[in-house]
């Protein structure tokens, strides 16, 4: 628009075109940027002479450093392996008894077994192993299968109820729905509920007792202390898979919830599945 | 005006929705195209109830044409606060997952629907109607092409929409930042064509001998979203009545593709647009003259010849290979200087003029933006780099980066001209409130301070926690942990999205009283105490 002026205020002289108003000064390029973006080419050249970068017709040039991320990361898990070779193979030769008798194998097979537990099992055990409504706690003393340290070995192993699995852990309470009547149902419910403490209506959890002894005693004893042969629960200790109260008790005698847990032994193998039951073992309530 | 060939095309557009809504083969599109056929009729109705017979006012070839442009500015600030509102709703589903309304209000609908509300339908519309603003006054001419400029307007409109409306439905390609399907990617494309068309268009008709940088940028943020929209959203369509369509790239290719669309749609869209604005508006507010024609020629052809090489960096560590890897860094870095020519030129625009930072809100916003600008055009080459992004990637810290662009940079300066713009629009005097944009700046401000700060410091334990090895080399987190330790954050980062949200309310208050003609009766703000000095008396150089 109109030639060549000096800004006033920066004494700066404009290019000398207008657009709605605007002007634009002649300054230089600030010195410090300029030499800051060499900085950042000649390093940007750098770095792709040292690392894989400049393609060529069927590959890349593979960098002074012959740089391979995919390299770095098998490296990485070898030398993890490595350094916990000595432990895994004495992991592999011992059972898991003599393994929590040790304390240097124990020591190591809970971390393992923790870090383990964090990747496959929170999502149904919790994070803290407490469980909920369906999955056991397993911080408790209460265990369904048995809470030796072998027998936790053999659980996460075959899985229970795990039907690809023919060593897995079976155990079907009949649906006493079909059996016996809604009457009797109520009566045992009132009696079961009653085992751990809770005061029920006398007139259903005195014949409870006896539709118990009839139809239950078989799996879960006389003295209702469970059986962790067969994976029948303890009905004594106030503690419910799947809810507390005579009306959730009742269900699950009417039709009962089948819980599944899958194998673990095929998918994290031997010295795994071991470091697990030996962090399972260790959470309080190992027997 | 008649609208007679408008009427007739779009009563042929809303039956085809019609027979589409029939025919369809499966129950997403129908219903999409039910929600075409009542968006195209209802528009036919109101353009049908709006034909008068009288003889048309001539229009003034000199005249700008700035009827798109008011609507434009109606619309940014419309989708601005629904996009916002939505963000709000997303950081607080985040923090209470008992939020979710299955299906159409859970987190995975509702997410791209804030990212393009706010990216697209906000953004866009800001850079749609001030870019028409500029043009036309940095070439002395009226846009080019008649009625082009509604046809993009109503267009671009009609594609939030259907973008908006088909992610509530589920209908989604999973692409980050275009998850619109294939008939609505093929409307946007027509759109945007025309856009370039209007742009050009009026370029190639201007009264100035030069072009005017903001030009520039406005002009290769069009052509660059051309380009990546296209070839990002090549993919063939099961059915032409079905909402599903498969991408032509596979694997890694897939993934490289998207994130140069990703990356660009950051670079051109949400900077060099932005810049484009930057540069009409802060020189206009300032009343200074540009700080450095050299710089912005320098820095603009780095700017878009850097920018389009560092989408790789979104995929580090990945199955990309090595040497795109490395490509992807090297070019960010060299990025960095390129982004801040224009935080400079920005910032040194104001020398001269300082004092009104004291004393012009407005001003404040736009310094405040830039300041963000060159904050995050720092943070970005930063997190390209391999070792920080190992840290970085995939975590809140990456939240925490692209809002303290999208908040700080581009809502600010978008705010900016619209308090700049809306007054010369609807010819008022001056503003509604000032001391109202003074509550939007502080409440934008603190918010994105919120946000930014609790995203950094979650991001970073995020990180940490996820790669914590206890000494014999195990895993000491499980994820849940994780995002539990995440939960306090993520109440803080809704709390800053709620500032932000309140503040842009107050502009929307602003902007309708200012339409409507009112100002308010109020203090006004502090008077310049120092008349600009000139430099002889004393001003500093920066060089």
């Amino acid at each position: 628009m109109s030639g060549e002026h000096i800004d006033e205020v920066s004494d700066v002289s404009t290019t000398g075109h207008e657009w709605d108003g605007i002007k634009e000064l002649n300054n230089p390029l600030p010195r410090w940027w300029v030499i800051t973006f060499y900085v950042t080419i000649v390093w940007a050249i750098g770095y792709t002479i040292a690392y894989p970068a400049w393609t060529m017709l069927s590959s890349a040039t593979r960098g002074v450093l012959v740089y391979s991320s995919r390299h770095d990361v098998k490296n990485e898990l070898e030398a993890a392996e490595v350094a916990k070779g000595k432990y895994v193979a004495a992991l592999q030769a011992k059972t898991v008894f003599e393994i929590a008798a040790d304390d240097v194998l124990r020591g190591f097979a809970i971390a393992a077994g923790g870090a383990a537990f964090k990747v496959n099992c929170v999502q149904c055990h919790g994070s803290g192993a407490q469980g909920s409504k369906g999955f056991p706690n397993l911080n408790d003393d209460d265990w369904l299968w048995g809470g030796k340290a072998e027998q936790i070995q053999q659980t996460i192993t075959h899985g229970i109820r795990f039907a690809s699995d023919s060593d897995t852990r079976l155990s079907e309470m009949p649906a006493f729905g079909d059996i016996i009547t809604p009457e009797q149902i109520r009566q045992v419910s009132a009696y079961v509920s009653s085992l751990s403490g809770a005061v029920g209506d006398q007139a259903l959890v005195i014949p409870g007792a006896n539709v118990f002894a009839e139809n239950c005693a078989a799996c879960h004893g006389d003295n209702a202390k469970g059986n962790t042969e067969l994976g029948a629960p303890d009905l004594t200790d106030a503690i419910w898979l799947y809810g507390a109260g005579e009306t959730a008790i009742a269900a699950q005698v009417r039709a009962p919830k089948q819980g599944v847990m899958p194998a673990w032994g095929g998918r994290l193998g031997e010295v795994k599945v071991k470091e697990l039951a030996v962090y399972v073992h260790s959470l309080g309530g190992g027997e | 005006m008649k609208f007679g060939t408008e009427i007739v095309l779009l009563s042929l557009f809303a039956f085809a929705a019609l027979v589409a809504a029939g025919f369809g083969v499966d129950e997403p599109f129908r219903q999409h195209m039910w929600v075409l056929f009542f968006a195209v009729a209802g528009f036919t109705a109101i353009l049908l109830r709006n034909t008068e017979f009288k003889p048309a006012v001539p229009i003034d070839p000199a005249a700008f044409m700035d009827g798109p442009i008011r609507y434009g500015a109606v619309a940014t600030v419309f989708w601005g606060v629904v996009g916002m509102l939505v963000g709000v709703v997303i950081a607080l589903q985040l923090a209470y997952p008992d939020l979710s309304v299955e299906p159409w209000f859970n987190f995975g609908r509702l997410r791209p629907l804030h990212t393009s509300g706010v990216v697209f339908a906000f953004g866009g519309n800001a850079l749609l109607c001030t870019s028409l603003y500029v043009v036309q006054r940095t070439c002395r001419a009226r846009l080019f092409g008649g009625n082009l400029a509604w046809f993009v307007f109503w267009g671009y409109q009609l594609f939030i929409v259907m973008a908006a409306t088909g992610y509530l439905l589920g209908i989604t390609e999973s692409r980050e930042y275009a998850e619109p399907e294939w008939y609505v990617d093929l409307w946007l494309t027509m759109v945007w064509v025309a856009y370039l068309v209007l742009f050009l268009g009026t370029i190639l008709k201007r009264r100035e001998p030069h072009i005017y940088v903001a030009n520039w940028f406005y002009l290769s943020f069009i052509v660059t979203i051309a380009m990546l929209h296209v070839i990002n959203n090549l993919s063939m369509p099961v059915s032409f009545v079905g909402s599903k369509s498969y991408s032509a790239f596979s694997g890694v290719q897939d993934a490289l593709t998207q994130w140069w669309y990703g990356h660009n749609a950051v670079g051109f869209f949400l900077t060099a647009g932005f810049l484009g604005m930057m540069y009409y508006f802060v020189p206009k507010q300032a009343n200074r003259p540009v700080y450095s024609y050299r710089l912005s020629i320098i820095h603009f052809w780095a700017l878009i010849f850097l920018y389009i090489w560092a989408g790789p960096h979104h995929l580090h560590y990945t199955a990309l290979p090595d040497w795109a890897q490395t490509l992807g860094m090297a070019f960010s870095i060299m990025l960095w200087m390129p982004s801040w020519g224009g935080m400079i030129n920005g910032l040194m625009t104001l020398s001269g003029a300082w004092d009104k930072l004291r004393t012009d809100p407005i001003i404040r916003m736009m310094v405040m933006a830039i300041a963000f600008y060159g904050m995050s055009t720092f943070e970005g080459p930063m997190m390209s780099i391999k070792a920080v992004n190992s840290l970085s990637h995939y975590t809140d810290w990456t939240i925490g980066h692209v809002h303290s662009g999208a908040l700080g940079w581009v809502g600010m300066i978008s705010f900016g001209a619209i308090y700049f713009m809306v007054p010369k629009l609807w010819n008022r005097e001056r503003l509604y409130s000032l001391r109202l944009v003074n509550w939007h700046f502080w409440l934008a401000t603190l918010g994105i301070v919120v946000y930014a700060a609790v995203m950094w410091v979650s991001g970073v334990m995020q990180g940490l926690m996820w790669r914590e090895y206890d000494e014999q080399g195990f895993l000491v987190f499980s994820f849940a942990e994780t995002v539990a330790a995440m939960h306090l954050y993520y109440i803080m980062r809704a709390i800053g999205g709620a500032m932000y949200l309140s503040g842009a309310l107050i502009m929307a208050w602003n902007v309708t009283m200012t339409i409507l003609g009112y100002q308010r009766e109020e203090k006004p703000m502090p008077r310049p105490i120092a008349a600009v000095r000139p430099a002889r008396s004393g001003a500093r150089k920066w060089a």
